[in-house]
């Protein structure tokens, strides 16, 4: 090695001078590059462990809480915090139930009651059903796609915070008598300035802003994530199902979501606050216009809360059926074909409005066409069934008791899809009974199939194996007698959003089986609760792998550790732990005193990039809190808007601003 | 019981940081550009929606916006994808002094045409108050001026970030590369509001 | 064909039998309307049931391999990644059996739509109806303006005669619907919907108001008569009728208190200055059968709770109620029964 200092060096000619002076420096670099400590042969095992958590531990106490952007923390926070919203929303329900239990009751006035069933909706939808599969999707994914974080974690954080404070609004707007009385979607002219004076439509119109806001950030975040930071070796073919539905998913988000937040931050808020016209038809607007912006949204939704439900059916299939799921390609196109599918619909819940009825034909026939690749995938869970060997624990009875009800919400849609039909059934209890049956059936049951199986996983204990299947029949029994009756009421001319209907017209027993199947459902989610919170002290203490599963979220502890795995592996077939031999493949030389992610390239998941991950900030906290004060304010006057531009961009500023001086800034060599 | 690991490839020699699609930044701009794209063609669609239940467009043979503001304000934003383009690239040769001479060239130009939006408001010739077509020009418009607002504020911060020494790594020129991405779909955008609020009007 | 079509209507006529009346039902099949939809509902459920039977099946068939053990494809046996072959000609079959389900649904549709079009070709009466929070504006329109007749909350109609309704609404979406009838149609406002029921058979129906309306959306109902055509055309005449003049003293003091007290601000009863119109039209109130649009059957107990507190019954309508002293009670309920 030339020492630049010696005589001969400046006996050099010039030009050698320069290049050895390069060199030298790259020397230097090489050298503090060689010195920082990266994963590997000379850095495994207990004292990896040990440098990995200094790295990705966040600091304790309420600061470390508010600032932390550990994937698994988040996901935690955003399924309870559902959970609760579950709870709030089915309080609701049974409220309800109690008032319908006998004709013309006045056990809940008629104001109350519209609040009842408009705050069990919204919660529903917008607070429990997409957050909650997004909960899941941050936690387990990037265990699932073998890597250390999400991408762009203090947006994650940052959606987990306006999610918590739409809801918070929307629930303290409740207590204080202000909660919206106009239903989940509500149509215009009802819900614009003339007809909904004072705040509650407002309230509602800005809750769906801050949980749009909260999904698209999640959406963004989760198909980021699974685009550029799966595993090496983990193939868009190779990718779990789960990881498709929530790519899907999160495309569909980013399509459907910006309509709801035109059609309420855009159109009806202005119509309300500032005196625009978009739907007052003597001004040229147009009531309609806000159903078909609605819609627009609101079709794709619902195909959003299910995808994830299929995704997880597909995972607990293949656990315990012990092979994967057949045909996994079908499966994937029909994920793709579903989504793109779902945004052709949305005229069939307008089907009554007086639409030419050449253009509702073509509804028609396309939302009977969903069905075929919905249909498709319960073929291939069926089959992987028959082809495998299934065992059945409380998770595959879930999926069990999916497909009995699933299906029957499926055909019941297809019914309601005939024009002819759906001028019947539209706004009836029928139409309760559909929904309730698609979404309880086809999300809520391999939701609660999915929290059994994931448990051990996010909290290294078993649930209670007896305790699950009672939970599991009282659920499914619940279930069948609050809605199946619903499907009667609903012929026997009973419309949607009433408070009460008069007796001696056949309605008295189907509402009456009805409610009391609603405490029997009731009874079996807080046994799912209990059984929750009781596993989680005293459940049998689950190993990495207690299912004996394929999937690489399996490889790690449970819990995992702060940072993951200890090395990121590689992945050499869509079942990765059922095709190793006892030693798992993993790539080495990440950084272990900073926190790194390896990205790999979206089709061949080649290795192709370290990315460096933020450190915990209070940034996102912040702006949250800033973006939603900006909302709540606006609702009350539109100069919160411009004037609330300056915190939110103080806030935002100081997230992005880089952080360089904390960094030990790796040596590039030229 | 945990896995035994096998060691396979070492990464340690990979970058860490790229322009275009291998950046996970770029992802994370594509998704907001989509996003956004999707909300501009829905509010689109209401203007088109709106405009087919009247007979006239504008509707009571209102006067259409004038033209003047709009034009101007349009040739400023196309010229200045010549600075921008001079940026980017600049930023993916790794040119500081380029971008740092360039930078304030955009935020001037960006600052001014703000100000141009501002006259634009006063001459679409109608109070959004008036009909549901005062309403969703006033709504495009504005809509469009939040997007350049808050594209030139980031801009702004860019600005201030690349005056600092951290503008010599590659991080901090991927970003002035995908910022410079983004004013580009900023201008796209404008060309059909541009068609739309002042000469649909005039057909 | 009309063998198969009773045949056809007798499954969810078992399945609907809790209700007996069926005067707000879709087993009313009071109309052709209802008939097409009971109908095509038999052959939907029927195809839709087949296809649930089909999966069920094949659950159980797979549930039934549980306690297998040597010839699955699983990963204890490391064939985890083989198939079955039969797997995949049965996903051909399944993919074309739903497939052709869906066509031959959607030809049913297509057919039963036609058929019902056809039916309601050539309306020979022509109705608007107006939605107004919480009650219905009716008028029957003649080609003679003398015999336009207007009344509220209760509908006439000819058995056999396809009767077109056009429906409009003064203030935000309700939704026609007479279940017993036919389907539903909206109430829009700013625009102009129709629909044309053909009735079948005589009958009393109601039909509630079916897209939410605001706080008394559950108490918005449309009582329809489907009678014969003479007696349809002696209710019309009656209706053109004003209203008749009180006879007795407290009648008369009624007639007083309504024609210059408050009411006549809002209600109209013909042949009377009173003659509002933002409320329902009184003019043959004591002849309906429903008062407050379904909200309760008409009797004298019922008008005096609603004329002495209207909002105690149907709380959020827009009749207030009026501080009215005993007498004052007694003497416009009186009159308000003469006004059958």
């Amino acid at each position: 090695m030339t020492d630049i200092r010696a005589d001969s060096f400046d006996a050099m000619p010039a030009r050698d001078r320069e290049r050895e002076r390069v060199e030298a420096e790259n020397r230097r670099l090489a050298e503090e590059r060689e010195a920082i400590a990266r994963d590997g042969p000379k850095l495994k095992g207990e004292a990896l462990a040990a440098r990995l958590d200094a790295a990705w531990r966040r600091p304790p106490g309420i600061i470390g809480w508010l600032a932390t952007v550990d994937h698994k923390e988040i996901g935690r926070r955003y399924m309870l915090t559902a959970l609760g919203f579950l709870v709030l929303g089915g309080i609701m329900a049974l409220v309800m139930r109690l008032q319908l239990a006998k004709p013309d009751s006045n056990l809940i006035g008629a104001e109350r009651y519209n609040q009842l069933f408009s705050m069990h909706g919204s919660t529903m939808m917008f607070l429990f059903a997409v957050p909650v599969m997004e909960g899941v999707a941050v936690y387990i994914i990037p265990l699932m796609l073998g890597t250390r974080s999400t991408a762009f974690p203090r947006l994650n954080a940052f959606s987990y915070f306006m999610y918590l404070f739409g809801g918070l609004m929307l629930w303290i707007a409740f207590v204080l008598n202000m909660a919206p009385d106009v239903g989940w979607f509500e149509y215009t002219p009802l819900s614009g300035p003339q007809y909904s004076p004072g705040k509650h439509t407002d309230i509602w119109a800005q809750m769906v802003t801050y949980t749009e806001v909260a999904a698209l950030a999640a959406a963004v975040v989760l198909v980021c994530t699974i685009l550029k930071a799966r595993a090496p070796g983990m193939t868009l073919a190779r990718m779990p199902l789960f990881a498709w539905a929530m790519l899907v998913e999160g495309i569909m988000i980013i399509f459907a979501m910006p309509a709801v937040a035109v059609v309420t931050t855009v159109l009806l808020i202005p119509d309300r606050l500032v005196g625009t016209q978009f739907f007052n038809a003597a001004e040229g607007g147009d009531a309609l216009l806000f159903q078909h912006m609605f819609w627009f949204f609101g079709h794709p939704e619902v195909y959003i809360i299910f995808l994830p439900a299929t995704g997880f059916v597909s995972v607990i299939v293949e656990t315990f059926c012990r092979r994967p799921v057949f045909a996994h390609p079908v499966v994937v196109l029909a994920l793709i074909s579903t989504g793109i599918l779902s945004f052709g619909l949305w005229v069939h819940h307008m089907f009554a409005t007086g639409l030419p009825r050449v253009g509702y034909s073509f509804f028609t026939a396309a939302s009977m066409s969903v069905s075929i690749p919905t249909g498709l995938q319960i073929f291939c869970w069926l089959a992987t069934m028959w082809d495998g060997r299934p065992r059945f624990q409380v998770p595959m009875l879930y999926v069990v008791g999916f497909i009995l009800t699933f299906v029957i919400g499926g055909l019941t849609g297809v019914i309601l899809a005939a024009v002819p039909l759906d001028l019947q059934l539209h706004d009836t209890y029928f139409v309760v009974a559909h929904l309730h049956y698609v979404l309880i059936g086809g999300s809520v049951f391999p939701l609660l199939g999915i929290f059994a199986y994931w448990f051990p996983k996010i909290t290294g204990r078993m649930m209670d194996e007896r305790l699950g299947k009672i939970g599991f029949w009282l659920v499914f029994i619940g279930f069948h007698m609050t809605f199946l009756p619903m499907h009667w009421s609903g012929m026997l001319g009973m419309p949607r959003r009433v408070y009460t209907y008069p007796a001696g017209l056949g309605l008295e027993l189907p509402n009456l089986i009805s409610t009391v199947g609603s405490f029997v459902l009731a009874f079996g989610v807080v046994l799912f609760v209990v059984n929750g919170l009781f596993s989680l002290y005293r459940g049998a203490i689950a190993g990495p792998n207690p299912w004996g599963a394929a999937g690489l979220e399996w490889a790690t502890s449970s819990p995992p550790p702060v940072y993951n795995f200890e090395h990121i592996p590689v992945v050499e077939s869509s079942t990765p732990l059922w095709d190793i031999e006892g030693e798992l493949p993993v790539v080495t030389g990440l950084r272990v005193d900073e926190k790194e992610i390896l990205l790999t390239t979206v089709v061949a998941a080649t290795p192709d990039l370290r990315e460096p991950v933020p450190e915990p900030s209070l940034w996102p906290f912040i702006a949250a809190c800033a973006v939603g004060l900006v909302f709540a304010a606006s609702i009350f006057s539109p100069w919160a808007v411009p004037f609330g531009l300056i915190p939110c961009g103080i806030a935002l500023t100081a997230w992005f601003w880089p952080k360089e001086i904390k960094r030990h800034p790796e040596p590039v060599i030229s | 019981m945990i896995l035994q690991p096998r060691f396979t490839d070492d990464v340690s020699g990979l970058p860490t940081s790229k322009f275009g699609p291998s950046s996970l930044t770029w992802w994370g701009i594509i998704g907001y550009m989509v996003i956004e794209g999707v909300g501009f063609a829905l509010v689109f669609a209401t203007y088109f929606f709106l405009m087919g239940h009247e007979q006239g467009w504008p509707p009571e043979g209102r006067a259409p916006p004038d033209i003047l503001a709009g034009t101007i304000f349009t040739i400023l934003i196309l010229l200045s994808e010549i600075p921008n383009t001079m940026i980017k690239k600049a930023a993916r040769a790794g040119d500081v002094p380029t971008i740092r001479l360039l930078m304030p060239v955009i935020v001037a130009v960006g600052a001014a045409l703000l100000i141009i939006r501002g006259f634009e408001f006063n001459s679409l010739n109608c109070r959004w108050t008036d009909n549901a077509y005062a309403s969703i020009l006033w709504t495009i418009l504005m809509l469009h001026a939040a997007h350049l607002g808050t594209d030139w504020a980031d801009t702004v911060v860019l600005w201030a970030l690349i005056r600092t020494p951290l503008a010599y790594e590659k991080r901090r020129q991927v970003d002035v590369d995908e910022n410079s991405l983004y004013w580009r779909y900023v201008w796209l955008l404008w060309i059909p509001i541009y068609l739309m609020i002042y000469w649909v009007p005039r057909l | 064909m009309r063998l198969a079509r009773r045949v056809t209507i007798i499954i969810p006529l078992l399945l609907g039998a809790c209700s007996y009346q069926h005067y707000q039902s879709d087993f009313g099949n009071a109309a052709v309307e209802d008939s097409q939809f009971l109908t095509l509902f038999t052959i939907f459920l029927v195809v839709c049931g087949v296809m649930y039977l089909l999966v069920i099946g094949f659950l159980f068939l797979g549930i039934g391999r549980s306690g297998r053990a040597v010839e699955a494809n699983v990963v204890e046996t490391g064939r985890h990644h083989q198939s079955h072959p039969l797997m995949r000609t049965t996903l051909i079959g399944w993919t074309a059996l739903i497939g052709i389900g869906l066509a031959a649904l959607a030809i049913a549709s297509f057919f039963a739509d036609r058929s019902m079009a056809k039916a309601a070709a050539n309306p020979k009466l022509s109705i608007k109806l107006t939605a107004n929070q919480w009650w219905w504006d009716v008028q029957y329109n003649s080609d003679d303006p003398s015999k336009t007749m207007r009344t509220s909350n209760e509908l006439h109609l000819p058995v056999g005669i396809p009767a077109r309704i056009t429906l409009v609404s003064n203030d935000v979406i309700h939704s026609f619907w007479v279940p017993s009838l036919a389907g539903k149609e909206d109430l829009i406002p700013g625009r102009q919907n129709d629909i044309t029921l053909v009735p079948k058979r005589i009958g009393v129906f109601r039909g509630p108001c079916a897209e939410f309306c605001g706080v008394q959306h559950a108490h918005m109902a449309l009582v329809v008569v489907v009678e014969s055509y003479p007696d349809f055309i002696k209710w019309w005449d009656h209706q053109l009728q004003p209203a008749p003049q009180p006879t007795t003293p407290l009648a008369l003091a009624g007639y007083k208190y309504v024609t210059t007290a408050q009411c006549s601000a809002c209600h109209n009863i013909g042949g009377t200055p009173a003659s509002g119109t933002v409320g329902p039209d009184l003019t043959h109130l004591a002849s309906r059968k429903s008062l407050a649009a379904g909200t309760m059957p008409m009797s004298e107990g019922n008008l005096y709770g609603w004329v002495e507190d209207a909002q105690s019954l149907k709380p959020g309508v827009k009749m207030p109620t009026l501080a009215m002293d005993p007498d004052q009670l007694h003497a416009v309920v009186a009159y308000l029964e003469t006004l059958k």
